[in-house]
């Protein structure tokens, strides 16, 4: 749910990164947060284990351009992926604007993938929305390791409805920002549409 | 599809920022802000130079809406009332209308009682302006900003 403050002429969406337990939901929020100008984001944080899996979420806050004179706000969220932190991702699916699903390519972590994902439709169901009504990527991640499946085999495993998708190493930062942009751009539209405009 | 957004105007954000400025001096706190249940932060008064209130807002948000989740699993409809207690600083957070959060910041100069009394009229008066918000809100043409987006706009705004 956008938030659309006229006195400091801003413009606030929420994008809430999803996927399966180590799929890079964080590292793309890490580099995001690592090549951003320092006036454009704010502070990274991560609500994390000892051992670095995100306990609760992971928020990045970003600055674009402007549209109509007003400044627009990004929160990047990710959620945690392992199965068994389901409560904590809903809460943080709560009035989001826009969903990046990051796909795990190896092809062992296939079965994870499909889970997450009926877990994350599920999960908006539960808070109201559809998911194939809302602004929506798919990051097919990992693309540089040994033992990944063909984006034609993801693509129909993942993507049924066509959505837009990208190929990313989020280590390297191969793929992100073009996520980012394309997930950023839906928002905007939809926020557009929304209003019959 | 998409909930609807909110939405706030000047004057009812002055009328907030009043509300917030007189509750920081009748409680005697430090800091006071709003932020709405998804992490937004809506108004701030008082020191917050030295404060990151965009993270706060968001910690804030994700903490009631942990506890929001106990509540359901307990069968109780919300825990309205948090307190959190520092060696130096405290904080007290408050649903509003079960719509926005109200949080106080406080030290050993205000009282957590005073805090509750002057936070439970500030709560009142936040809900009068905030249904007056959404009402605008509805209202045809309010939101003219999105209605003129272009897809110039869209395209441009990563090109800056």
């Amino acid at each position: 749910m956008s938030f659309i403050n006229y006195s400091s002429r801003e413009i606030n969406c929420k994008i809430v990164y999803y996927g399966p337990g180590l799929c890079g939901k964080t590292t793309n929020l890490k580099y995001i947060f690592a090549n951003t100008a320092p006036d454009a984001k704010g502070k990274m944080i991560s609500l994390a284990t000892e051992t670095d899996r995100t306990l609760f979420f992971d928020f990045l806050p970003l600055s674009l351009g402007q549209i109509q004179g007003f400044r627009t706000r990004f929160h990047l969220y990710t959620v945690p992926g392992q199965v068994f932190y389901n409560a904590s991702r809903k809460l943080i699916l709560k009035g989001v604007d826009g969903v990046v699903f990051v796909a795990d390519s190896q092809i062992d972590r296939m079965e994870a993938n499909i889970e997450s994902l009926d877990n994350l439709r599920e999960n908006l169901a539960d808070q109201g929305y559809d998911l194939d009504r809302i602004p929506y990527v798919i990051q097919y991640n990992k693309r540089d390791l040994p033992d990944i499946a063909p984006v034609e085999e993801m693509r129909a495993l993942l993507n049924t409805k066509g959505v837009p998708d990208f190929e990313a190493e989020a280590t390297n930062g191969r793929g992100v920002f073009a996520t980012l942009k394309a997930i950023a751009k839906l928002v905007f539209m939809e926020l557009k549409r929304s209003r019959g405009g | 599809m998409a909930a609807p957004e909110t939405v706030m105007f000047e004057e009812e954000f002055a009328r907030i920022n009043r509300i917030c400025d007189r509750l920081r001096s009748d409680a005697n706190a430090q800091v006071v802000f709003i932020v709405d249940k998804n992490g937004q932060l809506i108004a701030a008064s008082g020191d917050t130079e030295h404060l990151d209130t965009t993270s706060l807002a968001s910690l804030t948000a994700g903490n009631v809406a942990a506890t929001g989740g106990i509540a359901k699993l307990l069968k109780e409809k919300e825990f309205a009332t948090q307190f959190h207690e520092g060696e130096k600083a405290n904080i007290h957070i408050q649903i509003v209308g079960q719509r926005v959060i109200l949080v106080v910041i406080f030290d050993q100069r205000s009282s957590l009682g005073l805090v509750r009394l002057r936070v439970r009229k500030a709560s009142d008066e936040l809900n009068k302006v905030f249904d007056t918000l959404v009402a605008k809100a509805r209202q045809p043409g309010a939101v003219k900003v999105l209605e003129e987006i272009t897809d110039e706009d869209i395209e441009n705004l990563f090109n800056e």
